[in-house]
């Protein structure tokens, strides 16, 4: 018997008991569309992560001179001198998985304007940091190489300064703010970033030349650490190496010392936080494959069902010239169709029930397409794993007893 | 119809010596002792036996559902004993046309989809050639007009005209009826009776099992089995006519 025949006479047995199959298929709906939804929150909740993260820069690497024992006194970061303008020069030359880098020198203190003052911190940076940092000039400009050879004495400011500085909203590029009592020029302002993923304002800042903080507050030649960004986010690996090994090279360093330097990147972070969603995703999944299971056993249930209401049926076929092996196929072909059509039926309303998700709750989701082919590929084995048994009863039948079968 | 004498005639059926044991708990039940007969093409037979007689055991044997413990039966001329289930699965499909008491019809289902059920499991057929010889099969027991009608909508003599239809469809080398008239009426078993002599008259081979004795008056050949044994075998001289029977009985006042 060909499997056209076959398909026809499973499609007329479900057709003949329409309600019955639908509610089979129910479960198998249910099981598959919430599988879905599921992981469409799940991962939606991810990738919200993630872009979060990539706001900051998701490629994004810190170094900073690293923790230095000095007569068994550890000592701290910033305190280290070994960071010097030679290595963010060869970094620059020399590393191929590197798109930007910035040198970064800071200093905390009291920013004033007229009347007003706030606390602050600015950063001594190159123009290469709001790529970095993905910050955006809003008004105004950035500063250029220019004002970096001259130690121009110019800067950028974000929002929460100007807001606390500026209170009667007139327009601040231009004016002079004093920072430890020297004066700066806002040359450009500064688009609002908000609070990070960790609560820290990202717009109570200050960027100027890091010449300029170097020479005119802190008085220093080293470099307190540099900011990166890979070239993608995938290269932070190989860009770490390049800069270890740069680094490890300029501070004469032997193959058996340790770094006198940390390099931390953002990737590190993201995959920390991304972790936990995945946790959430295969928690959420677990639960809503429960009932993709329970499903199953129902599918299992009314097929064992149908096979001794069919018993007749069953012998009849088997003396007019069923073998054994169309009898099996033609239960399994019904449980698959079931379980097919379920699931279909089921990847439908996922991917609604997950769009309904976002558009009432506005929750994040995101329908990968392997959640929707693997649940679909698991129910269809649901429906031959659990329609297996029942046809494997019906296909063992004699024939003889199943034809007189009251 | 006195065609049965013809000794000329192809072997259909060759039963030898055929024994059939089942094993129920310690005992041995001995349902077959030794059964032995040879049907030619195109006789009527009725095997006829009480309950216990082995008549049963003797129609899943002829219809190649059952295997027979000793001896050989060859089944237009294939010898069905050493047979494998599947084998005998497809011998059913090509040689055997089964008439049950109680129809079998697929319910729900249209007469010509019944009918065409034995040859969805014969690969040389396709569609259109099932749904002709479907048809042709239909027409041929009288249910020209009821081609579409599905089974709960008919009367237990269309529904078993329909079962004698799907037993014509695949040509088969003998007809089996068990107790094909068990659950009609008497006008109704009369029209079935009528309807198997004249396939008999068109030259059918039908093997009748019944334990009604009236049936045999209108078959051409009567075996009668008891205990296991076959008693007597005995060809019909005088075949009554069905259909003079039918047209005698009283009308039905609806």
């Amino acid at each position: 018997m060909n499997g056209t025949n076959l398909i026809k006479i499973a499609l007329r047995a479900l057709a003949n008991n329409k309600l019955r199959g639908f509610l089979t298929m129910l479960g198998i709906i249910i099981g598959v569309g919430s599988v879905i939804t599921m992981l469409a929150i799940g991962q939606g909740s991810k990738k919200s992560i993630q872009s979060q993260i990539s706001e900051m820069g998701s490629n994004m690497i810190m170094i900073q001179p690293g923790a230095d024992i000095r007569g068994g006194v550890r000592q701290d970061a910033s305190a280290m001198e070994t960071l010097k303008l030679k290595d963010y020069e060869d970094i620059v030359n020399e590393t191929r998985y590197i798109s930007a880098v910035s040198p970064s020198v800071n200093s905390s203190g009291q920013v004033i304007f007229g009347a007003n003052n706030t606390p602050s911190t600015i950063y001594g940076i190159s123009p290469e940091y709001l790529d970095i940092r993905r910050y955006k000039v809003e008004e105004g400009d950035m500063f250029t190489e220019q004002d970096i050879q001259s130690a121009a004495k110019v800067c950028v400011v974000g929002k929460t300064v100007i807001d606390e500085l500026f209170k009667n909203g007139e327009n601040p590029v231009g004016k002079v703010i004093r920072f430890n009592k020297i004066p700066f020029r806002i040359i450009g302002t500064l688009e609002s970033k908000g609070y990070n993923s960790m609560g820290m304002d990202q717009d109570n800042l200050i960027l100027a030349p890091y010449t300029t903080i170097q020479k005119r507050i802190l008085a220093i030649t080293h470099l307190q650490g540099l900011t990166c960004s890979a070239l993608k986010e995938e290269y932070t690996d190989q860009a770490i190496d390049e800069i270890s090994e740069i680094l490890r090279r300029n501070h004469k360093l032997k193959a058996t010392d340790d770094d006198d330097f940390t390099i931390r990147s953002q990737q590190e972070l993201s995959n920390m936080l991304t972790s936990t969603t995945d946790m959430m995703t295969v928690l959420l999944a677990a639960v809503a494959g429960i009932s993709l299971l329970v499903g199953g056993i129902g599918i299992m249930n009314i097929m064992y069902v149908s096979v001794t209401e069919r018993t007749r049926e069953i012998g009849l076929r088997m003396s007019i010239g069923a073998k054994g092996r169309d009898i099996l196929a033609q239960f399994l072909i019904e449980s698959i169709l079931i379980s097919v059509t379920g699931g279909l039926i089921g990847v439908i309303l996922g991917v609604g029930a997950s769009l309904i998700v976002n558009g009432v709750a506005r929750f994040p989701i995101y329908i990968q397409p392997w959640s929707v082919f693997l649940s679909f590929a698991v129910c269809t084995l649901t429906g031959i794993f659990f329609g297996w048994y029942p046809a494997k009863k019906a296909a063992q039948l004699d024939p003889i007893e199943a034809i007189r079968y009251e | 119809m006195d065609k049965t004498f013809t000794t000329n005639k192809r072997e259909i059926i060759r039963l030898e010596g055929i024994t059939r044991d089942f094993h129920v708990g310690e005992e041995i039940v001995h349902a077959l002792r030794g059964v032995s007969f040879t049907i030619n093409e195109g006789e009527f037979v009725t095997i006829m036996g009480t309950s216990g007689s082995g008549k049963s055991t003797l129609l899943n044997t002829l219809g190649c559902l059952d295997t027979p413990t000793k001896g050989e039966y060859y089944l237009d001329g294939t010898p069905v004993r050493s047979m494998g289930k599947n084998a005998r699965a497809t011998l059913r499909n090509r040689k055997i046309g089964f008439v049950f008491q109680s129809y079998n019809l697929l319910p729900k289902t249209t007469a010509i989809e019944n009918v065409e059920l034995p040859l969805m499991y014969n690969p040389s057929f396709n569609a259109v050639q099932r749904r002709e010889k479907a048809i042709e099969s239909l027409v041929a027991v009288g249910l020209g007009d009821r081609l579409n009608h599905k089974s709960n909508q008919m009367s237990g003599g269309q529904m078993q005209r329909v079962a004698i239809a799907r037993a014509l469809v695949n040509s088969p080398a003998v007809i089996l009826a068990d107790e094909a008239t068990g659950n009609l009426d008497t006008r109704t078993s009369f029209e079935i009776l009528v309807l198997f002599q004249k396939l008999h008259a068109e030259g059918r081979t039908i093997i009748f099992v019944t334990h009604n004795p009236e049936i045999a008056c209108y078959t051409s050949r009567n075996i009668t089995l008891k205990d296991g044994r076959v008693v007597s075998d005995t060809y019909n001289n005088n075949i009554l006519s069905a259909a003079e029977a039918l047209a005698k009985l009283p009308k039905n006042d609806d």
